[in-house]
């Protein structure tokens, strides 16, 4: 990346330009072994305890949405890092940067929704900051959360410990989120009942970890990107293929329909209340009613295999029984109508 | 569907047997183009059964100029640039319109009625609107730009690029080298010109013309009624769209087409100059005319060295055999139109199949 | 060139309607369309209702279609 490029909004759609910004930019500043992993949070040794440690920044807008807003956003976002890294969410902070001219009514109901999403996950938010900037220099209100949590012993997750034939397992229906936004962006909006799957992951998280331990490889919630940015970091880190089932890929149909009226593939659509699992082979099906029976895993269905391969790609088996390739998207999803 | 879908590929299996040669299947639609890359249906289809992408990508074939000069326009504060979404990572020259949307001024538009909104809502400014694509979408400018001589709107300039699709498959196949045995026939531009429009084609050419809509089965279909056209060599004009094509097509949006644009000579990137293959807006419609209004230059293409979209939009060539495709061309960083569009040939086979050379990701 | 869905027709004004697309409502024009009515299914494209869909084949066209069929018959709002 040459030196007067200039960030585009695709930089931070978590694809391809995202992943070239913090391997070219990010971590080739600040690289030290921990950073370069790449996980969903750190882990951490402080005495006897491992510690996962993890942030993420939250700019939605609209600040409110049906499903959720930006205020339990911040929080389950969080906490979903922590769970799928194998650890129990303890504790929050939770900074605040509100543009200048904002209603308070606004951020109470904001911080409402963050307090009962994280009492909801038993997690307690201890600290934060407040800053105010100008009318103009940010969008209503942007917020950061960092999270801790302990490591829950029998858990074991790593790229490292994917096998091939592993299975692949997703907790519920894709693009949800992601439609639901674009639905009141300027340029693409139409009335809808689309809903944002916006929900903590962490009691799946934890039951699947209790109950298969080590055969629970490694857990990641796809977010910005999609399902397809998820499994494409995980063929990329762990040096595997994965061939997925577009049949066994659950899609709830208004999802489905808002997603081909605006030419979107939903493979690339954004999610935030779900987790990508790849579990032993013999403990797939477990795995799958334990989710099935978990609050927010109703939907859950095993869509895939690892596959040992000579180059790390994902592939599609589609409902035609054609094969195609399902790449890390650009970053930028644009309506078409051609 | 499995029942249909085995059906079909039976058929397909068994025509292609009697002709005992390659058959070349080329499909003139963008959205063709997209939907058997997503289905992977090359993979599922006999070898000797190809499909080739034609220019039917409106974004592919839009000149190198007409971009220029609409990025020249995006860094006037007086102007809102109105677009459909498909057309801001096109690269002219000097980049893209995606590299100056922090500008604010670029609006990703669904619809042509939202320039008429634009417009009503910005009354200092002038909207630059960019319409382009096939017959299917320019009734919708005809109708945006009656609506606005009619409310007295002065504020709007359509810079128009609408193309016809049925002039550029008979140049096609006015072409000495080509190879096609049949077309794959758009399925929404047949909803508006109808699937008779496709008959001098059979007549003149002798080739099969089959509409299909864009759902896999769909495109599965109509490559059986190809087959089968081809194995009994009786080409006809046919439709396994029955649910959206007549063979008259939307007499209204023909009309009003009519009513509102001459058809001129066009440049199609890649193919060159095409007769009679572009719509221009009527005398009538000077007030809102942009390269009337806003006095715009073309300046003539450059020649891209080493790019050989122009042997793949007529199918001489895959996008792989191409020397820059996957190297110097790619997505990220498109040379030629096939890569531009990401749904253009190029684009959807470094997407959809990775490998040069390969169809596929893997084993069929 | 060619994205357009299939939607019902739930609402119509003049020549400005509402249609519904399992669940998502399009603001169309139905200029194209004189003779549409309220509870036609039309083809949608660019924001103008381009024409009316047969019902019986769209379903067989439209997988969409099929499978909100099928799933009327179950209360099932999910594929896969």
């Amino acid at each position: 990346m040459a030196a007067n490029d200039k960030i585009l909004l695709a930089h931070g759609g978590g694809g391809r330009l995202t992943d070239e910004l913090i391997r070219n930019v990010i971590l080739s500043t600040l690289g030290n072994y921990t950073l370069c992993k790449l996980t969903d949070s750190a882990e951490l040794r402080i005495g006897q305890n491992n510690i996962c440690f993890t942030t993420d920044s939250f700019v939605v807008k609209p600040l409110f949405f049906n499903g959720g807003d930006i205020g339990k956003l911040a929080v389950c976002g969080t906490i979903n890092d922590l769970a799928v890294s194998g650890a129990k969410p303890l504790a929050l902070s939770l900074s605040l940067i509100i543009e200048e001219g904002l209603e308070i009514e606004v951020l109470r109901k904001v911080l409402h929704s963050a307090a009962e999403a994280a009492r909801g996950e038993n997690v307690e938010i201890v600290c934060g900051d407040t800053k105010v900037v100008e009318a103009g220099s940010a969008d209503k209100l942007f917020i950061n959360t960092s999270g801790i949590g302990v490591k829950l012993p029998k858990a074991d997750v790593g790229f490292e410990r994917i096998a091939a034939g592993d299975k692949i397992i997703i907790s519920g229906t894709i693009g949800d989120h992601g439609m639901t936004i674009m639905s009141h962006r300027e340029g693409m909006k139409f009335e809808s009942d689309l809903k944002s799957d916006c929900a903590s992951v962490a009691e799946i998280c934890e039951k699947v970890i209790e109950k298969l331990g080590e055969d629970i490889k490694f857990m990641r919630d796809p977010t910005r990107g999609g399902l397809a940015a998820t499994l494409n970091e995980i063929v990329n880190q762990a040096n595997y293929g994965i061939e997925i089932y577009e049949e066994n890929i659950p899609v709830n149909l208004t999802v489905r329909a808002a997603a081909e009226m605006l030419g979107f593939d939903i493979l690339n659509i954004a999610n935030e209340g779900k987790v990508v699992i790849a579990v032993s082979p013999q403990k797939a099906q477990e795995c799958l009613e334990i989710c099935r029976s978990s609050n927010n895993g109703k939907d859950a269905a095993i869509i895939g295999d690892v596959v040992a391969s000579k180059e790390p790609l994902v592939e599609l088996i589609t409902t035609i029984k054609g094969r195609r390739i399902v790449q890390m998207p650009y970053g930028r999803e644009l309506p078409r109508i051609c | 569907m499995l029942e249909r879908i085995n059906r079909a590929y039976a058929q397909i299996a068994r025509a292609q047997k009697t002709l005992g040669r390659r058959i070349n299947i080329m499909e003139v639609c963008g959205t063709h183009t997209a939907t058997i890359f997503r289905a992977g249906l090359r993979t599922a289809l006999p070898e000797e059964l190809k499909l080739l992408s034609g220019p039917g990508c409106p974004v592919c074939i839009t000149d190198q100029g007409y971009i220029d000069a609409v990025l020249s326009f995006a860094d006037r504060d007086d102007i809102i640039i109105a677009t459909y979404g498909d057309m801001i990572r096109v690269p002219g020259r000097k980049g893209s319109l995606e590299q100056k949307t922090n500008r604010g001024n670029i609006k990703i538009i669904l619809s042509a009625e939202d320039v008429l909104k634009l417009a009503k809502q910005n009354p200092d400014k002038k909207i630059l609107f960019i319409a382009v694509g096939f017959e299917t979408t320019a009734p919708a400018t005809a109708i945006m730009a009656n609506e606005a001589l009619q409310q007295g709107i002065k504020n709007i300039s359509i810079f128009s690029n609408h193309k016809l699709v049925v002039p550029a498959m008979e140049a096609l196949l006015s072409g000495k080298n080509h190879r096609i045995d049949a077309f794959l026939c758009p399925g929404h531009v047949s909803v508006i010109i109808g699937s008779d429009a496709y008959r001098p084609i059979v007549e003149r050419f002798k080739k099969p013309c089959v509409v299909a809509g864009f759902e896999p089965m769909q495109i599965i279909e109509a490559i059986s009624e190809i087959c089968q056209q081809l194995a009994n060599e009786r080409p006809l004009v046919a439709s396994v769209y029955h649910a959206a094509v007549t063979p008259e097509g939307n007499r209204t949006a023909q009309k009003i087409i009519n009513e509102t644009f001459d058809i001129a000579d066009g440049y199609w990137r890649g193919l060159g100059k095409i007769n009679k293959s572009t719509l221009k807006l009527k005398e009538k419609f000077s007030s809102l005319d942009a390269e009337k209004q806003l006095g715009i230059e073309f300046i003539p293409e450059q020649d891209l060295t080493g790019c050989c979209c122009g042997e793949v939009l007529c199918g001489l060539m895959d996008p792989p055999d191409c020397g820059l495709f996957a190297t110097n061309c790619t997505p990220d960083t498109p040379v030629g139109p096939c890569m531009v569009s990401s749904e253009g040939a190029c684009a959807a086979w470094f997407k959809y199949t990775r490998k040069k050379g390969r169809v596929d990701g893997g084993k069929r | 060139m060619c994205l357009a869905v299939p939607a019902r027709i739930i609402e119509l004004k003049g020549d400005e309607a509402i249609a519904d697309c399992i669940g998502n409502r399009i603001e169309t024009k139905t200029t194209l369309v004189p003779d549409v009515k309220v509870g036609d299914i039309v083809l949608i494209h660019a924001g103008f209702a381009i024409t009316v869909l047969d019902e019986d084949e769209a379903k067989k066209t439209w997988q969409l279609l099929a499978d909100l069929d099928n799933f009327s018959k179950t209360d099932k709002r999910v594929s896969g």
